[in-house]
């Protein structure tokens, strides 16, 4: 009879550190994306705002 | 001007809309995939599953660095700043990649290797084009105004390209030890489920790309407008 198949889970430690890096590094690159656009929206109502008459 | 830009800038949003569910369900499945379908390679073991989102992090950094090589010769043919834009985005997002691919590669190499990093001719050249762009884009903040930004990067993102295909072509020049993936003849050694697996890895991280593009063009369209508005504002004032 064949024994069941053990999980295998040497180096596991290496495959989480790999993933929890490269989500850490997109997730983070994409909250300073979304920070960063916001701010430079904000900052071009409020300029606009400020100039005389509707540009458009 | 103004009439343009928010339309185009409409255009952008619904586009990454669409991208963004996309590229959510994608990334989904492909995670499945990656950690429920596919078998554990034999020799590797477990650790073999970083391959499925590293090579397509290095593939969409190449994308990044052949947008900003493309955008970077049509800039300094035509001179309009949009194509600066674009490459100037490609290139944040090439390093982005890249920085992705050096370090998930040293976590595969340690236990498969026995050491986290070699002097190896892939890494090497690899390193060399992470050092390329790092130095664009230090240079483009550097710069005295906007137009020498973009001509002083435009010629460092078409000479920076150069290293890719010596990346590419690297292990077969100098016999080094990195895992050939492409291969023009034999195949791969790739089981059909693993094959599939990273062909869906390499298509979600294209769309990824894709979507964040669209994102940072938009931020530097947007970036653009306000510098425009402020110098308008300013000489209003004066």
């Amino acid at each position: 009879m064949i024994p069941p198949r053990e999980p295998d889970v040497k180096n596991l430690n290496y495959l989480f550190w790999a993933y929890t890096l490269i989500w850490v590094a997109l997730a983070g690159y994409l909250l300073t994306l979304s920070i960063r656009l916001r701010a430079v929206t904000s900052q071009l109502r409020r300029l606009k705002s400020r100039l005389p008459g509707d540009e458009r | 001007m103004g009439f343009r830009m928010e339309a185009l800038d409409r255009n952008l949003r619904r586009a990454e809309i669409l991208l963004f569910g996309a590229v959510g369900i994608l990334m989904i499945v492909s995670l499945y995939f990656v950690f429920k379908v596919v078998p554990s390679e034999v020799t590797m073991g477990v650790v073999q599953r970083i391959f499925y989102f590293h090579v397509p992090s290095a593939w969409v950094a190449f994308l990044g660095f052949f947008v900003v090589f493309l955008s970077s010769i049509v800039y300094l043919a035509t001179r309009r700043l949009i194509w600066d834009t674009v490459a100037h985005a490609a290139a944040e997002l090439g390093v982005l990649f890249c920085g992705i691919v050096l370090f998930t590669g040293p976590i595969w190499a340690r236990p498969v290797w026995g050491t986290w990093w070699t002097w190896e001719a892939r890494l090497t050249t690899t390193l060399v084009l992470e050092m390329v762009y790092v130095a664009y884009l230090v240079l483009r903040s550097q710069a005295e105004n906007r137009d020498q930004a973009a001509r002083l990067a435009a010629v460092v993102g078409i000479v920076g390209f150069l290293d890719v295909p010596i990346i590419y072509y690297s292990v077969q020049i100098w016999r080094g030890h990195h895992p050939i993936v492409f291969k023009s003849s034999g195949g791969q050694g790739l089981e059909p489920i693993m094959l599939k697996t990273f062909m869906l890895c390499m298509g979600t991280f294209t769309l990824f790309f894709l979507l964040l593009l669209a994102l940072r063009v938009r931020l530097g369209i947007l970036q653009d407008a306000l510098a425009e508005l402020k110098e308008h504002d300013s000489t209003a004032g004066a």
